[in-house]
């Protein structure tokens, strides 16, 4: 029974852990599915951090707080969108252009206004977005088996983290079955098709890259006001990188992009949870070799052992109408 | 739209196309710092003093510009074939591993001018071979350089932690790092080479691989625009089906570029291991492999206006230094955001102002034309 409980508990923070890396994932799916590549992940959700610590610390609210991080975020997401769809410049040097605004501008502010070396205040409860326990999950708490994968492993997260997985099937919807959707992945594929339909590509692709700034601010918030409580300097330590290893290990596939984020995540708690320990046969497993693990299989994977991943055709390519 | 452009003139596109680019990424840097309810143009004094203004700022000046230098032609060399080679820092990173593995072998035995050679050839060949694997990914499989070659920084990260940690670090010593380096692993100052200017660097860690990296700078232009093999990288940088078509191999290419490029990258570990702390030490790179970048970018890969961005860069890094100590709300992290801000303007945003420039130059142009037409005329 103990080691039930041990592993639904790993589970659990495997669930904890690959929310947020599920929501940058599919923001960069829907951006990289309209052929805009975005290497900005990481800066967004780093920028959408900060707005939420800064705001929901002001205001004491962490509803305010996810409103100033998709704001922030989707500014960001514009400033790519002028760069790489308005101005044609390179979409990845745009992308690391904002990783590195965003960095700096978030401590430096973080400093300027908080005094505490880039972080925000620790915000109460109040300000956070917190556990919710779902109906019955103290009463069915007793009943073996299913009773605690209720209690341990579904109910008791933060709404945020429902939001996640909701969004699956919900963006499975959109790009499988809206009009929006097939014209999204029609201007990643061929924008021309899409132009000679007579559909602006460039307006379709900023609703794509507002669209990722939306749910790379609620990403951000997650991190700053609801997994943790404030922001902290680099907080999200290279996350919308392996979100985007994530996506591109899914083939950019909004199901499949849920599994890649749980196992993403998945290796992440459980180098947590291994850090020092000895297995049997094994020894003790190196922490760092954890950490890598989600780059190594990546990186298997577009060496071609898994399967073959093949990019959006028209991603990375600014639209010349006139040809 | 099919307005036929001036094609701008060279003295343009090379000097005053970037001037504006950087002008404006430094102008909204001010924003910032407005923000911050301080002075734009104090900062920006405060900070050429702090870099200029003394023997050891101008020490430290040159020294950070020597990463840059390295780093910054790495990125170069791979734009100059198409490539765009993110993973300077990693590259960087097990560099340091080559120089780190001569310093410790080595350094107590032979002089440093036996040492160091081998030490070149040994953070070159690191940095190369970590860049292999991304080359080869996208000369055969295709995948895209830039997410293989960020893959492998975050790889190369958890290696060196692991093997600074578990297997180099002395069981004597706290931090992660290596013991110090014998008399052989550590390069002579360049002290001598500000004394003869009238400047007293004092304890700043300029040295040796400053030449070095000047050297590299040279060789890479020669390789460039001197040689077979650079007609070769640059025909395939600017049209692969015109490479194809002539039978440029490029899988050989690609592949060549790469792993000079992670060379260059690798070699910058000179710098901080060998020259300045005479140890390995977690870290070391410190995100010059991303500075590198911006600095390819606004010295337009040429290696000459890699070496002044490098020095701009290196400035900023020193008198963003100085600055903290008078404005304690402006940290070093303000330097990320300048530099964010010249990829930004210098490299996505490098149309935003073309149009118009060239829209003028055009306009200039045929004024002239006219009045030549005219004078024709008359004279007949």
């Amino acid at each position: 029974m103990d080691s039930f409980i041990t592993i639904l508990q790993l589970f659990d923070s495997t669930i904890r852990l690959s929310a947020p890396l599920l929501l940058a994932c599919l923001a960069g799916l829907y951006s990289e599915r309209a052929g805009i590549f975005d290497i900005g992940l990481e800066g967004k959700m780093l920028a959408g951090a900060f707005a939420a610590g800064a705001v929901a610390t002001w205001y004491g609210s962490a509803s305010l707080g996810l409103l100033a991080a998709i704001a922030v975020s989707v500014a960001l997401g514009l400033v790519h969108g002028f760069a790489s769809i308005t101005h044609r410049g390179n979409q990845i040097v745009s992308g690391v252009a904002i990783n590195f605004i965003a960095a700096g501008t978030t401590v430096i502010l973080g400093q300027a206004w908080f005094h505490q070396g880039g972080r925000t205040p620790s915000l109460p409860n109040t300000a956070r977005f917190n556990a919710i326990n779902l109906p019955g999950a103290e009463t069915l708490r007793e009943i073996p088996i299913i009773g605690p994968i209720y209690f341990e492993l579904i109910s008791g997260h933060s709404i945020l983290v429902y939001l996640a997985f909701l969004l699956v099937p919900f963006t499975w919807w959109v790009l499988y079955r809206t009009r929006f959707g097939l014209r999204l992945r029609a201007v990643g594929e061929n924008p021309a098709a899409v132009d000679t339909a007579g559909i602006s590509v460039p307006w379709l692709r900023y609703r794509a890259v507002i669209c990722c700034g939306i749910l790379c601010g609620v990403a951000g918030a997650y991190l700053a006001t609801a997994q943790g409580a404030g922001f902290v300097k680099d907080m999200t330590a290279g996350k919308g990188y392996i979100a985007l290893a994530a996506l591109i290990f899914a083939k950019w596939r909004p199901v499949q992009a849920m599994y890649a984020c749980l196992l993403f995540g998945f290796l992440d708690a459980l180098g947590i949870r291994l850090q020092g320990q000895t297995l049997p046969l094994i020894g003790e497993v190196p922490v760092q070799l954890m950490q890598a693990l989600p780059y190594i299989l990546t990186i298997i994977l577009l060496a071609g052992f898994i399967g073959k991943a093949i990019p959006p055709k028209a991603g990375g390519v600014a639209y010349v109408k006139e040809r | 739209m099919s307005q036929p452009f001036a094609k701008l003139p060279a003295w343009a596109d090379y000097g005053l196309l970037p001037l504006i680019n950087l002008i404006v990424a430094f102008f909204v840097a001010g924003l910032v710092v407005l923000l911050v309810g301080e002075s734009p143009i104090e900062a920006a004094v405060l900070m050429v003093k702090g870099a200029f203004g003394s023997g050891d700022g101008v020490g430290y000046t040159l020294y950070y510009a020597t990463n840059f230098i390295f780093t910054g032609l790495c990125v170069a060399v791979a734009f100059h074939c198409g490539l765009f080679n993110i993973g300077g820092e990693g590259q960087a990173y097990i560099g340091g591993l080559g120089v780190a593995f001569i310093g410790l072998g080595l350094g107590d035995t032979l002089p440093w001018w036996v040492v160091f050679p081998l030490a070149i050839i040994a953070s070159g060949i690191a940095g190369a071979l970590w860049a292999l694997i991304p080359a080869w990914l996208q000369a055969r499989r295709g995948s895209h350089v830039v997410i293989t070659t960020i893959m492998f920084n975050f790889i190369a990260a958890s290696i060196m932690v692991y093997i600074v940690v578990q297997i180099l670090k002395p069981m004597n010593i706290q931090s992660p790092e290596t013991r110090v380096f014998g008399a052989g692993g550590q390069l002579p100052s360049l002290g001598w080479l500000l004394n003869s200017v009238g400047l007293n660097m004092r304890s700043a860690p300029l040295n040796l691989s400053f030449l070095i990296a000047l050297v590299a700078a040279f060789l890479v232009w020669v390789l460039i625009w001197r040689t077979k093999l650079g007609y070769e990288i640059r025909t395939m940088g600017f049209s692969p089906k015109a490479a194809r078509y002539a039978g440029i191999s490029e899988l050989r290419i690609i592949i060549i570029t790469m792993m000079i490029s992670g060379a260059l990258a690798g070699m910058m570990a000179l710098n901080p291991i060998m020259g300045a702390q005479h140890r390995l030490q977690l870290d070391f790179v410190a995100g010059a492999g991303f500075v590198g970048i911006a600095v390819a970018l606004m010295g337009r890969s040429h290696p000459v206006g890699i070496v002044l961005a490098a020095i701009l860069f290196g400035m900023l890094y020193q008198g963003g230094a100085e600055i903290a100590f008078d404005m304690p709300n402006i940290s070093r992290d303000m330097i990320v955001i300048i530099q964010g801000l010249v990829i930004l303007f210098a490299g996505a945003l490098e149309h935003m102002f073309r149009p118009t420039l060239q829209r003028l130059f055009h306009s200039l142009t045929r004024k002239k034309d006219g009045t030549a037409h005219a004078l024709a005329g008359g004279s007949q």
